[in-house]
Formats: C-alpha cells, sequence, structure tokens
C-alpha cells in the first residue's frame, strides 16, 4: 500500500535536514504506529506524505499502490487516498462544516472520474456517521472546527476519515489534547474504518491510545530515522523504560 | 489661492456641459442653494486629504469616459425570487413600461422628474437637506453638484409597512451616459421599509440617498452596484436616525474602474442603531478597479449604536480605500460605536489603502476600530486541499468565507443568498 524508501527532507527555508532516510512499508489492513520523542520527525513525516508546503525532499521515493506521491499536490495526493488526520485542525471561520465535506467529498470523487454525491445522498450518510462520533447536527451546520473544543475537532477529524473513506489514514498525534472519553470515541471510530483494504499509519507520543488502537507493528522514530521495529511489545517498553534506553541501544 | 482658481476652472468646465438647474418648482431654492455651495467649494483636486487615496480627475471630467454597458442577460437577475415593485431606469431616464404601477400600501412614491413642477411637495423641506448638513466637517462636492442637477430619482414617503420592498433597478444602455440621481426617502414614525438597488445606472453616475428616519423608524438599504468593468460612479447615502430609529445599509460591488461611496450617518435621537456594510471585489487583470468607502458616523444623542463593516477583495492590481470616522459629540453617553475594514489580497500587486477615525468628545462611550490587511491563509488553504479540494475551488471558498461576514449584516437571508450567489459567478469567471 504506502511505501517509503529511504526518504530525506529538509526544511525548504533553513538547511536543516529533519528526515535521514526513513524506510516503511504499511500493507492494507495493517495498522502501524510510530512513536519516537519530540523533534524525532514525526509529524514533518506526515506533512510530507501529505504534501504540505515548506519541505524539500532530497532523496528517495514515496508510493502509493505503485504510484509516485511526491510529485502529487496536496489535492490529488488526497482523490489518490491518502487521509491525514491534523494534529491541529484549522478552524475556518465562513466555511460550513457541511459544504465544506460535501465540497471534500465531491472534489475526490469526480477527480477519480466518480458520479458525485447527491445532496440527499451526502445527507443520509454524513447523518448516519456523525451519529456514531456523537456529532450533532449543530457541529455540522457550524464553521469548520470553529468553537470545537478539543476532542470535538478530533472526532470532525474522524467524521471527515469516514466520510471520504481513503486508502491510506495518517493520523497525527490524535490522543494530543484529549480526555479518556475523547480518546475511546475517537479510537472507536477509527477502528470501525479498519478493512483489509485499507492501512493506517498511527503517529503518537504514548502508548495509551494505542491500548485503544491495537497496532500490528510498532515503529521507534529518533532524529529523523526509524531505529526500531517490532509488535506492540515495543510499545509497551517505551511506556515502561521511556525512549532512553531504546535511543541507546541504536545510538 | 492657485488652488481655489484651479477648482474653480474645474467646476466651470464641468458645469458648463450641464443644463442650468432648474428655477421653478418645489425643488428650485434648494438647488440655486447647492449651486452656490458647490461654486464656493469647487470640485477636489487630487491634493484635498479626502480625496488623497482616490483620484477625482475622471469624476471631475466634463464627459465622462466612455463605459461599455455589460450584458447581463441571460443571467439571474439580481434580488431574484423576492418580490419587489420594481422601478426601472435606463441610463437614468425612469422607464414607464418596464416599470410597476407606483402604486403600494404603506408609501407614496413619485419620481423626482414628473413632481417638480407642483410649488408644493413633502419632500421639500428635505431636498438637498441632509446634503447641505453633510457639508461640514468635510466637503462634498459631488453630493452639491447632485442636489443641484439631478435630473430624476424616487421621492418615497413611507407611512406603514409595505408588504413588498421597492426596488430601483438600473439599466446601462449607452457608453457615455452620465445620469445624475437624487433620491429622498422620508420614514415616519414606526414605519418600516426595504429599499434595494441594483445594476450601474450609466457609464459614469453620480447618486445622492437622503434619508429621514423618523422616531421608531426602520429602513433597510441593499445595493448591488451592477459589473460593468470601465463606470465611474460618485455615491453619497445620507440618513438621519430619530429616536429608536433603525437603518441598515449594504452596498455589494463587483468590478468598476473608479467607485467612491460615501455613507453619512447622523443619530439625532436617542437608542437608535445604524449599520453600514459593504462587500467589494475586482480584479484589475482586464480593466483597473478603484473602490473607496468613505464613512462619516457622528453620535449627537445617547445610547445609539453604530456599525460599520466593510471588506474587500482585491488582486491583480485592484486597489481598496476606506475612510471611516465615527464622531461623538458631547453628551452623546452611551454610544457603542464599532468600526472594522478588512482587504484580503490575492497577489503583491493589489493594495489597501485605510483611514480609520475616532473624534470623541463624550467620556462614557465604547468604541473600537480596527482594520487588517492580509493574504489567503496558508493553514486554511493547505487543510481544504489536503480534504481533496483542488487548489483554486479551496481559495475561492475562503474568499467568499472572508466576504460573508459583510453580507451577515443584511436583515433579509434570501436578499444575502442572492449576493452570495453573484458573488460565487464572480469568482468562477475570474478564477487564477
Amino acid at each position: 500500500m504506502l511505501e517509503i524508501k529511504n526518504l530525506h527532507v529538509k526544511l525548504e527555508e533553513e538547511d536543516k535536514a529533519i528526515l535521514k532516510g526513513v524506510n516503511l512499508t504499511v500493507e492494507p489492513g495493517k495498522v502501524h504506529a510510530i512513536m519516537g520523542p519530540n523533534g524525532s520527525g514525526k509529524s514533518t513525516l506526515s506533512y510530507v506524505l501529505s504534501g504540505r508546503d515548506g519541505y524539500e525532499v532530497t532523496d528517495g521515493e514515496v508510493s502509493l499502490g505503485g504510484e509516485d506521491v511526491l510529485e502529487l499536490e496536496p489535492e490529488e495526493r488526497a482523490a489518490a487516498g491518502i487521509f491525514l488526520a491534523f494534529q491541529y485542525p484549522v478552524e475556518i471561520p465562513g466555511v460550513g462544516n457541511m459544504t465544506f465535506l460535501r465540497t471534500a467529498v465531491n472534489s475526490q470523487r469526480k477527480a477519480r472520474g466518480e458520479d458525485e454525491m447527491s445532496a440527499a445522498e451526502f445527507l443520509k450518510v454524513i447523518r448516519e456517521k456523525a451519529k456514531e462520533l456523537k456529532i450533532d447536527a449543530d457541529m455540522l451546520k457550524r464553521p469548520v472546527n470553529v468553537g470545537f473544543s478539543g476532542g470535538e475537532k478530533k472526532r470532525n477529524e474522524i467524521l471527515q476519515m469516514a466520510m471520504l473513506e481513503p486508502k491510506m489514514c495518517i493520523l497525527d498525534e490524535t490522543d494530543s489534547g484529549l480526555d479518556v472519553d475523547a480518546m475511546k470515541l475517537v479510537a472507536q471510530g477509527v477502528n470501525a474504518l479498519r478493512s483489509e483494504d485499507r492501512g493506517f499509519l498511527v503517529i503518537t507520543h504514548y502508548q495509551r491510545l494505542l491500548d485503544h488502537i491495537k497496532p500490528d507493528v510498532v515503529h521507534i522514530m529518533a532524529n529523523g530515522r526509524i531505529i526500531a521495529t517490532g509488535g506492540p511489545e515495543l510499545a509497551l517498553e517505551v511506556e515502561e523504560n521511556g525512549y532512553a534506553d531504546i535511543l541507546k541501544e541504536h545510538a | 489661492m492657485v488652488a481655489l482658481e484651479k477648482k474653480r476652472e474645474l467646476t466651470e468646465a464641468r458645469l458648463a456641459t450641464l443644463p442650468a438647474p432648474l428655477s421653478s418648482g418645489w425643488t428650485a431654492p434648494a438647488r440655486a442653494a447647492a449651486a452656490s455651495r458647490l461654486a464656493e467649494m469647487g470640485l477636489p483636486l487630487p491634493r484635498d486629504e479626502y480625496w488623497r487615496f482616490t483620484k477625482p480627475a475622471d469624476l471631475n471630467a466634463a464627459e465622462p469616459p466612455r463605459s461599455e454597458p455589460k450584458d447581463e442577460s441571460g443571467e439571474t437577475p439580481i434580488y431574484d425570487g423576492i418580490e419587489a415593485l420594481n422601478i426601472v431606469f435606463r441610463d437614468g431616464v425612469y422607464d414607464a413600461d418596464a416599470s410597476d404601477a407606483l402604486e403600494l400600501e404603506g408609501v407614496e412614491i413619485s419620481l423626482l422628474s414628473q413632481s417638480g413642477v407642483a410649488d408644493i411637495h413633502w419632500a421639500r423641506d428635505l431636498y438637498g437637506t441632509l446634503e447641505a448638513d453633510a457639508q461640514t466637517p468635510v466637503a462634498r462636492p459631488f453630493a452639491a453638484l447632485n442636489t443641484a442637477h439631478a435630473t430624476e430619482g424616487v421621492l418615497v414617503r413611507v407611512t406603514g409597512k409595505p408588504a413588498r420592498p421597492i426596488c430601483l433597478r438600473y439599466e446601462h444602455a449607452s457608453a457615455d451616459s452620465d445620469p445624475i440621481l437624487h433620491h429622498v426617502i422620508k420614514v415616519e414614525e414606526g414605519a418600516e421599509l426595504t429599499f434595494l438597488e441594483a445594476g450601474s445606472p450609466g457609464a459614469r453616475f453620480n447618486t445622492v440617498l437622503e434619508a429621514d428616519i423618523a422616531d421608531t423608524g426602520v429602513l433597510h438599504h441593499v445595493r448591488a452596484q451592477g459589473r460593468d468593468t470601465a463606470r465611474r460612479s460618485n455615491c453619497h447615502d445620507l440618513a438621519r436616525l430619530g429616536r429608536e430609529s433603525v437603518f441598515k445599509s449594504f452596498t455589494s460591488t463587483l468590478n468598476g474602474a473608479l467607485t467612491r461611496n460615501e455613507h453619512i450617518v447622523w443619530f439625532t435621537g436617542d437608542d437608535a442603531v445604524a449599520h453600514v456594510a459593504g462587500a467589494a471585489i475586482g480584479d484589475g487583470k482586464t480593466a483597473p478597479f478603484h473602490h473607496d468607502d468613505t464613512v462619516f458616523v457622528t453620535h449627537d444623542a445617547v445610547n445609539c449604536e453604530s456599525r460599520q463593516v466593510f471588506k474587500k477583495v482585491l488582486k491583480n492590481g485592484a486597489v481598496g480605500v476606506f475612510q471611516g470616522k465615527i464622531l461623538v459629540q458631547p453628551g452623546a453617553q452611551k454610544t457603542d460605536g464599532y468600526q472594522i475594514s478588512q482587504a484580503l489580497l490575492l497577489d503583491e500587486d493589489s493594495q489597501f489603502l485605510a483611514k480609520p477615525e475616532l473624534e470623541i468628545y463624550a467620556d462614557d462611550v465604547a468604541c473600537s476600530h480596527g482594520s487588517t490587511t492580509g493574504a489567503i491563509d496558508e493553514d486554511m488553504l493547505f487543510y481544504l486541499r489536503a480534504r481533496g479540494i483542488p487548489n483554486r475551488r479551496a481559495q475561492d471558498l475562503l474568499v467568499l468565507a472572508f466576504v460573508a461576514e459583510t453580507l451577515e449584516e443584511i436583515e433579509d437571508p434570501k436578499i444575502s443568498e442572492s449576493l452570495l450567489l453573484r458573488l460565487e459567478h464572480w469568482l468562477e469567471r475570474h478564477a487564477g
């Protein structure tokens, strides 16, 4: 599904390398988690995958289902099936949540040469999915993320994911700023989307999210590289001993 | 004084192409007084402080610069679906056949051109009065010229709450039409009117609206200025508010080589509310775009609320100007004055010039003003694109979102939706 080979990335505006040779393959149906200390390059990886400006790929490749991703504009990547759940979802005053989501769904469909979703069908589908995430009608009507609590913003991200049905979901610290109940709700939403043709890359600082979204593979990232890969037990090790031991081991 | 001499010459040259002010009928004294005011102050020079950001040359010119009319046939008309009493003016001339009968319960409507012959008219005490008041502390020579030389306009006396709005539909047919229109609206105590304007009155136009709103009266004013790219205009909206009255005015401007809209509001009775707002959007690519909102609000009563919300979207060298002043007179306690002017610049060639002013002589007031100039927010743009919305569409959504806040100032959602639709279509045509 998602294949990252020897990815090197630096900041465009300063000569600072952030990713220094990332190799990672996410198979369909699998959940991969990336953990790592602050500044290890986790969020940068998510931004580079989704096509944010400000980063320069100096070496390496990224492909999704065999298609070169790095050549694509952000909207083309989205239509190809990449979805980034933002660590800090952006507030957009003046753009209604419904308008936003319907424009997104239909833009992607159009880009893929599919029929657009009718207003009635869209309404039916979004109501169902919103209900599962405990998102009320009022939240759907409000401008995108404006006045939403931290938990509401993250639930809104998952709602977008559910509506867009991407192939490859990247969750960037979706657990940050969430209390336990909100985290459970978000995890439920993610788990409901798990399927054998969809891959997940869950970026997190803490193991606790992984109690709720059980990963198949856990990677530890430090200093722009993946330094260790293992099963769920690797996350537990981090939880118990912190990153220091692993970092020392791989220094 | 060289400047005065220059002004006199300019004014004489401009007036040479106009017939002398009417010397008979009920408007004659007001016209004569306005003509002498104009002779005294003269037309503006670029060095005049009030015209620092907007060059008056095209408005001063004896002949209007040519402006081809825009063919909007085949498009959804503005305010579509809003049932109004329509009054049509073609290049400033009343078109009786195209207009509805001037009959509506709760209002008296007459035309300036047809009522002028009599000596007595209810508008006699009003015509030119607010314009004369508006000449201090700042000269507004084009408004005086208008009072003296206006050839047409509606005179509306509102005594009840008419079931329908009155809508002036302007048609611009000739590339060198130069109409001068003067409207007078008198809203009597407790009466209520929605007054709409649509389209460009001419290649160059000068309009004055004098609105006198008595105690507890309500006037909603919405204007869509037409889309002709080369038109030049100077409009003055003058409103005087009595106790507990309400005045809400909104102007939408798409295109126009030169637009100067002056909004002048006086609070003369306590507890009144006035909102003036506008959205302007211009692309300097094929024709120049220069848009100026000049506002002067005078609080001379207790506990009144004034609100100014003006936004402009500018691209390809388009220029936006905002001059807004709130004057709070001694004794106008509990005044609540708010003013915001914002511009969204879609490139580095466009510019926004803002001059917000507060002048306050009362000590128990809440007044604030703000002005911002910015580009499209990159984080918002990326967020939309990351969800699959193409760059152009994402930009349009953000532009609409920026402008939409001003449309909320319009009371009737059907009217604001109609204007929003025009904005959307404009953006579709001006993509990239």
